[in-house]
Order: C-alpha cells, then structure tokens, then sequence
C-alpha cells in the first residue's frame, strides 16, 4: 500500500473514539500535526490484538506535534514536540 | 503443630495475633491475584496440551532478564568513538547493531535517534511499557508509572525535573511516544573531555537513563566520584 503523505503534509488526527486495542493516543485525537517520518507499512494492531492476521498493512507516519498545539495548558517552550507513530487510517489531511 | 514446612515463620509465638506490627518477616505463602491465577491457568493449560513445557517457560524467562544496558551501551560508545558507524545506525539501527552481533529482529522497527545541542529526545510509551528490552534489559519502575507516562507528554520539562535532570534551556525537546512498531535507542551526546577516549573508556560513561533520554551520559569527572564512592 502506498502511503497517503509524504514527509512534511500537515494533517489532523481524527478525533473518534472506538473501544479495542487502539494505539492512537487519546490526548492526540482531534489534534494538528505535521508528518515528519513514513516507518513503512505494518499490520493494524487493531486487528492482531484479536487474532486475526493485521492485513492488509497499514502505512505507519512518525507525526509531529507542538507541544502547546496538544495542551491547553501550554506546558512547554514553544520548540517542543511531541512525536507520535500514528497509522494512515487515523488521519486526515489538514 | 510447627513443621520445617510450616510458613508461619513464628510458630511458637503466641501472641503473635495480637502484635502484627512485630511481623516484620514476609511469608512465602500467600492469596493469589487475579492476574496470578490467570497466568497460573494458562501455562497449565499450555502444559497440558503439550504446546509448552515448564523447562521452556523458564528458559523464556532466563532470557528475559539476561538481557541489560550494558548491551545498548555498546552500541552508543562504538557511535561515539567511530562516526561512520554513527551514521550507519541512526541510517538502519537494526542493521547496525547486527555489525555489533547484536540480534534485533524480534523488534519490527528500532530506530536510533541522537542527542544534540539542539535536540534533546526523550522516551516514554503513554500507552503501556514499550520498551526497547532487548538493548536496555527491562524498564525501570518509574517509567511504566503513571506519572511519568502521563507528565513525559503533559509537562515534560516537568517531568525531567523530576527525575533530577534539566533539560537544557532553549533546546528543542521532542517527547517521543512509543505507542506502536517502533522501539528507541536515545544516543546521548558525547560527554566534553573524552577526545582520544578508547571505545572501551566510553562505554563505562553511558548510563541507562541517557538512552532513554531523561538524563545525560556521565562525565569523566562523575564517572571518577563514582569509583570513588563504590571503592571507599
């Protein structure tokens, strides 16, 4: 599977919450960030966590986010990221 | 009657009920949890069926702890002292380490990420435990706490301060969550002094806690007060 966007596409993490093993952070949901790194293609945990085989593979980004992007209370200086493995179907172009 | 099998370790103390604040010694036996007799039930069933056997378990087990720091130290002073070997591991990290015999493939995807003047990276997984064991053995307690997992992204200056350590002002701090494939080897940055070190000398400078990120590798000077307090 080819992925959807390349190193630098702005994108925003859907915002659902669906029960099961998700590896999407909660805090990031609904959140903008910035691809910064394509990991390759992995089996969807989603799916291997009940015993089926993951596939087809999921494209896996390393996505950037401010730190004060993600808080409300702003806790960081305003150069520090979060950086998060987020599988395609979790996101949106932004 | 007291046995040599009895657990109570005070089988002739009778007033034993009466004053538990004087039991200071653990028993062996006691209540199971829920979890242990989920796991108990589960390697009989594998016993059982013949999918596992006890020796196997163990081994498994063995194998687990065998594993320590002192492996990913390795692989951060051979980066120290040999540049092109460097770029080679933060290229293909699983690749790299292979050179050094070390074996990653039961990781999917290990990435080395370096420490800079400008960059400060920092792991923590807020999911669960991710951790890359097979280079640093297993967690230490404090990063599969909550605090540490929910503070690292929250307030993550914050929750460095916590564990005594500074980040320095004005650096960019990336927090990286390892939520899925990924495991990291942070490269902390070459301590000042250490021109002309050995490969061997380095490897005594790195630390556990500057491969996750939340410290930096052990000047010359502390690695000497160290010694010094272990000797004296």
């Amino acid at each position: 599977m080819d992925p959807r966007y390349k190193v630098g596409d702005k994108v925003m993490v859907q915002n659902r919450f669906p029960p099961g093993h998700i590896r999407t952070p909660e805090f990031v949901r609904g959140k903008p960030g910035r691809i910064l790194r394509y990991f390759g293609n992995f089996r969807n945990p989603e799916k291997l966590a009940y015993g089926e085989d993951g596939l087809p593979l999921c494209p896996l980004y390393w996505v950037e986010f401010t730190v004060n992007d993600v808080w409300k209370h702003k806790p960081g200086q305003a150069q520090d990221k979060l950086l998060i493995e987020i599988y395609e179907h979790w996101l949106d172009p932004a | 009657m007291a046995t040599n099998f009895d657990p109570d370790p005070h089988p002739h103390q009778h007033d034993h009920d009466a004053h538990p604040e004087y039991d200071t010694v653990e028993r062996v036996e006691h209540e199971l949890d829920y979890f242990q007799v989920r796991v108990l039930a589960l390697a009989d069933i594998l016993k059982e069926k013949g999918l596992l056997t006890t020796d196997e378990m163990r081994r498994a087990v063995e194998n687990i702890y065998s594993k320590s720091p002192a492996i990913g130290s390795r692989v951060v002073a051979r980066s120290w002292a040999d540049p092109a070997f460097k770029d080679r591991l933060l290229e293909d990290a699983s690749a790299a380490c292979l050179e050094l015999g070390i074996d990653t493939s039961s990781i999917n995807h290990l990435v080395a990420l370096e420490n800079t003047d400008e960059i400060h990276y920092m792991v923590v997984c807020t999911l669960c435990s991710c951790y890359p064991r097979l280079l640093l053995g297993q967690p230490p307690t404090w990063y599969k706490s909550f605090p540490y997992r929910s503070k690292a992204v929250a307030d993550p200056r914050g929750a460095l301060a916590d564990l005594g350590y500074e980040a320095p002002e004005g650096i960019e701090l990336r927090v990286v969550d390892s939520t899925a494939d990924c495991r990291y080897l942070v490269l902390p940055r070459r301590p000042a002094g250490t021109d002309g070190w050995s490969e061997e000398k380095l490897l005594a400078l790195v630390t556990r806690d500057s491969m996750i990120g939340v410290g930096d590798a052990l000047s010359p000077e502390e690695y000497e007060a160290g010694q010094e307090a272990v000797a004296g």
